[in-house]
């Protein structure tokens, strides 16, 4: 039961049975965390501006250097042409981030390591992406799977090989972070039943290692966050820029 | 062979994938710091790129266990 580490990532719904056609679209734990993700967020946010002043306060600073982070990220990687997306990139860095800062606090739930809720913001910006790119080049938009430079000879095999890469990128995008996440928490959950079958004698040494592996995940928490925005900005970029 | 240990022999090979995950940070991390030793001042400004390169190539490692995964449970 509890030994199992694969328990963790049990989605099971809370509250009444709620039924639209063969769907079964019940209130979940997962639902309630992204609930949850969502209104920390909003609430932070308020609460940092509620009172904005020059010399800004702890909550205010805080905000300002998100806003930055985000902001100096969207400029580096995508140019000016890309500021009309910075909301959208900074919801998305956002969730992203506190839902997976939110799973590494025990008992709770990590949204982000179910391949569906990946998948789906991948998909989101997949499509995004490709409209956004369509819309501003037209059917030039073409020439991002014909790379300059390539000897014509090699060049059906070249443009097969981006087409490929490009239908890819919601793929290993969503599978990027829904994998680090569930291997993450996995393996804590391993070391953390190593630290129990040892007991008191042998644990210490599992228990050590269970601690620097929190550090890390946490690291890694924070950077596929910033992984999945900052591949976010640079297809962007591809879509707003053909530099090909 | 039985199926189930067929299933356990692919989930293991599945693991082989780490190698190319280990050699990949092992290099991010190795030319960051040759880099860094040679240029000190140009280190700082290269922090982020070697941060996403290390996130680049884990990942990679991890699509590993996805396939081991998917051999283990959705077969």
């Amino acid at each position: 039961m509890a030994t199992n580490p694969m328990n963790q990532f049990e989605v099971y719904s809370i509250g009444p049975k709620i039924q639209i056609g063969s769907f079964d679209v019940s209130f979940t734990n997962a639902s309630l965390f992204m609930v949850l993700t969502v209104s920390i967020i909003a609430i932070f946010f308020v609460a940092a501006t509620q009172r904005k002043s020059l010399i800004p306060g702890k909550l205010q600073l805080l905000a300002e250097m998100i806003y930055e982070f985000v902001s100096k990220m969207i400029s580096d990687t995508a140019g000016k042409d890309a500021r009309p997306y910075f909301p959208f990139i900074l919801s998305l860095f956002l969730f992203v981030l506190v839902s997976n800062m939110i799973g590494m606090i025990p008992y709770s739930f990590t949204v982000t390591s179910h391949i569906i809720v990946t998948f789906a913001l991948a998909l989101f910006v997949f499509v995004g992406v490709t409209i956004i790119g369509f819309a501003k080049h037209g059917l030039s938009y073409f020439k991002l799977f014909v790379p300059s430079g390539v000897p014509a000879v090699l060049l059906p095999l070249i443009v097969v090989i981006e087409i490929i890469s490009y239908l890819s990128r919601p793929i290993s995008l969503s599978v990027r972070l829904f994998a680090n996440m569930m291997a993450g928490h996995t393996m804590l959950k391993v070391f953390g039943g190593f630290v129990v079958s040892l007991g008191i004698l042998g644990g210490w040494l599992p228990l050590g290692f269970s601690i620097a592996l929190t550090g890390l995940e946490i690291l890694v928490a924070f950077l596929q966050a910033y992984v999945f925005a900052i591949l976010t900005c640079i297809y962007l970029n591809d879509a707003l820029h053909l530099h090909h | 062979m039985e199926i189930e240990a067929a299933k356990m022999i692919g989930a293991g090979l599945a693991a082989i994938a780490l190698a190319g995950a280990g050699v990949g940070i092992g290099t991010i991390f190795g030319s960051y710091l040759s880099g860094a030793m040679r240029n000190p001042s140009a280190a700082q400004k290269q922090f982020p790129n070697l941060l996403l390169g290390f996130a680049l190539a884990e990942a990679t490692g991890l699509f590993g266990l996805v396939v081991a995964l998917i051999i283990l449970f959705a077969f």
